[in-house]
Order: structure tokens, then sequence, then C-alpha cells
């Protein structure tokens, strides 16, 4: 049972890495119908701010979180910039353009930005300087970093922030005036240029945030590690339902937690020797305690792959998806 | 329109002069050549390189074409005559991304370019595709960093290898660990790459012929960094030791999520997690670990290569360099001996020569394979591996007396 529980804490934390990646393209999705495929790169590029900034103060002896708020508080703007930058120069000119050319685009400007990144900061695998003390506390028999529970709270925080900023204030009633038409709303007085590049904005900003998560969380980083992420989030959005901000957040844990007891789980389920007439076939593997794993845990990248599939196959819209039609 | 019709003028201008470049230079070496006829002609002789230089172990890579490019510089610098000719080495270096298909494709183009030699590759999943490609070329290929058992078991005469197999490599950490902390239950992890699982497998047959359990294997692919599924797993078998076929860039965040698990197991690893790196990747968590390198570690190699590779590059070999530079100067040593550069006429040479290299004497086996080749087994401490004992021909030295044995 205490491994059950370790697996779904895993799983939780992973989980609202994916959620708060997410939402910037539920969010992009929501408003312009465009999957912003450049979006896992933003996530990279605020790791890599964020472990410039961190190493270069390192010897100025702040103490640990202040480096760590430090590297945040350069990774966001930058990540800011970068959306924007994408937004004004990649998809502004397309808006009119069959739906297949941004598309297009946002895989190259992916391309642009990960190959900047390797000639900014190298192709090697980086490691992220550990300078936060991990604690380890045991719960039930399972165990808890304090790095674990910082990206819970702060996940759960920014998602809060953002339900708050979306349903509640002006730029937020925009947004959804925006999604739901953006003539009209153009009509009533919306600045649509300003809402939709807000829109990017804010979905960097989050991504900003979850790269410096992610970086803190395994200790290391790489040019290459927002597109593997970036895609198992998109696998959120579409699971939740895309276009949908709750459904993001359902979906982002969700995803987590399957992929981690799926990890878990499909090595013991997949031992062909325990099932009997199965093990007959196999005595030269199965015997004396031997095994036969179809398929290890190193298909844990393949879960969110297939849960996206099924969600396309079985429920276009989604988990939370309302408007079935043109949806993923 | 101006501004276009602006640049049009200089896009012509500048193809114009870049074509008139090519053209000029084109027939230089042509009109030189007959007038110096006294003067023995140069033979450009052509030896490839091939090494990740991007990816999760560029470093090591780029650490093995060092290796290679010291060789060739000091011979040239030697000023060797092969056939009655100025010989003149020139190192092709490329890039393999650590990717089988990437592999082949560059050992072609090594092979269309007419190399006479090949150095690499440095991972065991890029060596084993391409060797066929070099064998029907008849083309040599020396590798200084390939560990897996099948490179040289294809038969091919035209492939060595100047390291250790992982089917010695395994036995090697795994008998050591056996021995040192005798643990009930150990838990084997791969990386599902050739070389991962070639190591795995032979440390899991020697851990099991000393009746140690193993758990049913766990793998991860070389790509992955969060293990926390497999380590949660792994928490509930409760295993004594955990051994992983794989390399820093996975093994790091491997060990430090087992630390934070609260896994209290020994972590050991294969040559590919043994640098200084997994300090660095995984922090205080890496303290203790146990690994194993093929052959001997670079400080051990000779005084001379090592003094002539910090003062040519600046930085001390990582790991396979005085390998890759043996691995060179073998083939130029063979080229020397039999007096040509054509393959046909040196691969009989190669096989058959001893040679005293910066990492000790070097004879090849049938196979291909060299001959004794040593293991040293490594410790993490204070942030630094440290060699702590060498197997040789199934005998456990520890490290002191290894270096007294080497003469020193």
């Amino acid at each position: 049972m205490d491994i059950f529980l370790q697996q779904v804490i895993n799983g939780l934390t992973l989980g609202s890495v994916y959620a708060v990646v997410a939402l910037g393209y539920t969010m992009v999705y929501g408003i312009i119908q465009l999957i912003n495929f450049a979006h896992g790169e933003v996530v990279m590029i605020g790791a890599m701010v964020a472990f410039s900034v961190i190493t270069a103060l390192a010897g100025a002896g702040l103490p640990p979180l202040a480096l760590v708020l430090l590297g945040v508080g350069c990774a966001v703007p930058v990540c800011m910039l970068v959306g924007y930058a994408m937004e004004r120069l990649a998809y502004r000119p397309l808006r009119r353009a069959p739906r297949l050319a941004p598309l297009i685009t946002a895989i190259g400007v992916s391309i642009i930005l990960q190959h900047l990144a390797m000639l900014v900061w190298t192709r090697n695998v980086i490691a992220f300087p550990q300078i936060i003390q991990t604690e380890i506390y045991t719960l039930a028999g399972a165990t808890v970093t304090s790095v674990q529970l910082a990206i819970v709270a702060l996940c759960v925080t920014m998602m809060a922030g953002l339900a708050w900023l979306v349903y509640r204030t002006r730029l937020g009633t925009a947004m959804r005036a925006t999604a739901q038409n953006p003539q009209v709303a153009g009509l009533m007085g919306v600045d649509i240029n300003r809402v939709i590049a807000a829109t990017f904005v804010i979905g960097a900003a989050l991504a900003a945030v979850a790269g410096v998560m992610v970086g803190t969380y395994y200790g290391i980083a790489q040019y290459t590690m927002g597109s593997i992420l970036g895609l198992k989030a998109f696998a959120a959005a579409v699971l939740g339902g895309i276009g949908n901000i709750p459904g993001a957040m359902v979906g982002g844990v969700l995803l987590g937690i399957v992929e981690a007891l799926g990890a878990g789980y499909i090595g013991d389920l997949t031992d062909l020797c325990q099932y009997g007439w199965l093990a007959g076939l196999l005595a030269e593997h199965c015997a004396e305690g031997g095994h036969f794993i179809l398929f290890g845990s190193n298909y844990q990248d393949v879960f969110a792959f297939v849960v996206l599939i099924l969600v396309l196959v079985f429920r276009p819209s989604g988990l939370l998806g309302e408007r079935v039609g043109d949806r993923a | 329109m101006t501004h276009s019709k602006l640049a049009l003028t200089w896009i012509a201008a500048v193809v114009t002069a870049a074509l008139t470049a090519c053209g000029e230079q084109k027939p230089a070496p042509k009109a030189e050549a007959p007038k110096a006829p006294p003067a023995p002609s140069a033979l450009e002789i052509k030896i490839g390189h091939v090494a990740p230089l991007t990816g999760g172990i560029a470093h090591l890579g780029k650490d093995n074409e060092n290796g290679a490019r010291l060789a060739i510089e000091q011979a040239n610098e030697a000023k060797l005559m092969i056939d009655g000719q100025a010989a003149k080495f020139v190192l092709i270096a490329e890039d393999d991304q650590a990717d089988p298909k990437v592999g082949t494709t560059v050992a072609q183009k090594l092979v269309d370019s007419k190399v006479v030699g090949v150095v690499g590759h440095l991972n065991s999943g890029t060596s084993i595709p391409a060797s066929p490609l070099y064998h029907q070329a008849g083309i040599p290929v020396i590798s200084g960093s390939a560990t897996n058992p099948k490179l040289t078991e294809q038969g091919f005469k035209t492939q060595f290898r100047v390291v250790a197999r992982d089917d010695q490599q395994g036995p090697a950490i795994a008998s050591f660990l056996a021995a040192e902390k005798k643990p009930k239950l150990v838990a084997v992890i791969d990386d599902a790459t050739a070389y991962g699982e070639g190591i795995a497998n032979e440390v899991e047959k020697t851990l099991k012929a000393a009746k140690i359990k193993v758990l049913p294997r766990e793998k991860g692919t070389d790509k992955t960094t969060d293990w926390k599924a497999v380590l949660t797993k792994l928490k509930g078998r409760k295993p004594d030791a955990v051994f992983y076929g794989g390399m820093d860039a996975t093994g790091g965040p491997l060990v430090k999520q087992g630390r934070e698990l609260g896994i209290k197991a020994v972590f050991s690893f294969g040559d590919g997690a043994c640098t200084d790196e997994m300090t660095k990747l995984a922090g205080p968590a890496a303290e203790g670990l146990l690994c194993s390198q093929a052959g001997i570690p670079p400080q051990a190699a000779s005084k001379a290569f090592l003094a002539a590779y910090k003062k040519r590059f600046n930085v001390d070999p990582i790991l396979y360099a005085p390998f890759t530079y043996d691995a060179t100067n073998l083939l130029i040593e063979a080229m020397k001996k039999a007096n040509s550069a054509d393959p046909a006429k040196y691969l009989a040479g190669l096989a058959t020569n001893e040679f005293a290299g910066a990492t000790g004497k070097i004879a090849f086996d049938a196979k291909g394979d060299r001959k004794d080749a040593e293991i040293t087994i490594f410790t993490m401490k204070g942030g630094k591996i440290e060699p702590i004992a060498v197997v040789k021909g199934g005998a456990t030295l520890s490290y002191a007396d290894f270096l007294k044995a080497m003469g020193g």
C-alpha cells in the first residue's frame, strides 16, 4: 500500500507540472484554435535561464531560496518576451491563413527555439545547481520531498491565480469573449490583438515556472527537455478537453498519475509467468521463479500517447470539453 | 524597388566572386605538382573518427576525438615516410549522435571519402550496425570504448577494440560487488541500449552464479530522467544493491531519486556512468557509489601521453582518450610497418603486431579483442571517482598494488 501511495505522490507531482504546461496549450487553443507546439520549448528556456542566473549568482552568498526566486524572476520575463515575440512574428501574420499553416509554423518555431538554446547552453546535459537542501518527509511509509511539496503547492496557487484572472478580471472577460467569437468581441471594443498576445504571455509565464520546477525536481536540464514534456502536456490538454481551462488542470494531474501507476505496475501485470497457461508455453523462461516480462517500465512515455489516442477515438472532446465538432 | 535591385546586384556580385574563387583554387595544385618532382610527393592518409559530438554524452565524444587528434598531430610532426612518400595524416571527425541510424550514415560517408582506417565509434549501439559497412569496404576499425561483446563476435577481420568487453567488465564489477558488499538481493536496471542491456546481462549472470538473488529486470531508456516509478517499485522489494547499465546522464538522476525515495542500497554502475559528472548530476547522493571502467583510469595512462594531452587541449582526459590515442597509433604503426596505407596490405600486421601504448601493452586475440584487458573498480569519494581496485585476468588487485605492478 505504501508503494501505491508513493506512486500516487510521484504521479501527483509530475501531473501538476503537466497541468501547468497544459494550461498554456489550452489557453492558446481556446482563443485562436492553434496548437502551439513551441510551448514545450518555452518551458525549456525557462529552465535554462533560471539555471544561468542561479549559477552566475551562486557565489554571491545569497540564501538559496532568494537565489531560486531570482532565477524564477528572470526566467518569467524572458519567457514572456519569447511568448510575445512568437505570437507577434510567427503566428499573427498567419492568423487568416489556413489552419495548417500556423501549425507547421509552430513546429518550425519549436525547432528554432531548440537550436538557439543549443547554441547558448551547449548540447550537454546541464546539472541544475543543487542549492536547496532537499528535506525528506515520511508519510505512511511513502516519502515526500520538500521540492515535491513546493511544486504541488506552487502549481495549485498558479492554477487558482489563473482561474481568478480568467473569470474575475476585465482581461479574463475579454479573453473569454475573444474565445467565443473574435469578430463580435472586436466589434464590442475588445482589442483582440492585445488579448491574444496577453494569452501567449501568460501561458509563457506559467511555462517558465514549470521549467524551473522540472529543473529543480530532476536536477538536470537539456535543450531537448521541452519536446517530450510539451507533447505530454498536449496530451493532458486533449485529455481534459482542449480549449477548456479546468480540463487542462484535471487532465494534467490525471495523466501524471496514470503515467506513474502505469510505469510502476505494467511490468508486474505483463509478467507472463504468472498466468498459468502462458507459463507452460514459456517454461524455459519461467523455470525456477524466472520472469518473462512483456512490457517493462521503459514504456513509461507511451502511456501519455496511449491516453491521447484513446481520448481521440472515444471522446474527442475530452473529459470536460463540451463542444464537439472540430476540437483537437 | 531599388532595394530589391540593389540586393540582386549584391547577390550576383557575391556569387560571381565565389565562383571565380572556386575556379581559381582548383587548378592551382595541378599547376604546382609537376614543378617540384625531386621532393617526395605528399601522401594524404585519411583516418576517420566517429563519436557523438552532440547529445547527452558529447563531452565523452569530444574526449575520444581529442585522443585520436593528438595521435594524428604527433604522427604528422614526426614526418613519417610511407612507401617513399611523406605521409600527411588527416583526421576526419564525424558525429554519430550516439544514434545507430546516424552511425551507419556516417560510416558510409567515411567509406565514400576513402578513409584507410577508422577509430570509433564510441558507443556499442552505433559500432555494431556500422561494422558491416567497414567490413565490406575492407577498412580496419578500432574502437577505443565500445564494450559490447557482439561487436567482435560477428567474425569481421577488420574489427578491433582496445578496451575490455562487457562480458569481462560485467563479471568484474559484479564479483567485486558480491565480495565486498555481500548483497542478498540485487536489482538490475538497464537503459535498453545495446551497451546497457549487454553489461546488465553479464552482471546478472555473474550474480546468479554467485547464488545471489536478482529481481526481474527493470528498464528505462537512454533519455529517461524520471526514474521514480521504477525506483518506487524497487523500494517495495528492498534490494541490498542496485546495478544500472547505462550512461551518466540517466544514471545521475537515478541515484539522486533513489536516495530521495529512501532507498539505502549500494548503487553500482558500468563505465558509462563512471565519471565525475555523477556528482554534478546527483549531488551528495552519488557519494559511495561503485562503478567500473573497462581499461585503466585515464590518470594511470603513460605520463608522456598525459602531458601531451594537457598541453594540446588544456584539459585532462575524461575517460577513453588514452584508448582512442592508442587505437590511432596502432593504425599508424601498422601502416609504417607494412610501408603502405592500403588497408589490404597493412591489415594482417595490425592483427598480429605487439604495441606498447599509453594504456600498456596491446596485442589482439583472434577475434580482435585486446588480450588481458584490465578493468578498474571505482568508488565516489568527496565528489570524485577514485580507483580502488583493478581486475585483470580474473584476479583482483588493489589500485595501489596495480600501480606498483605497472612500474610506478
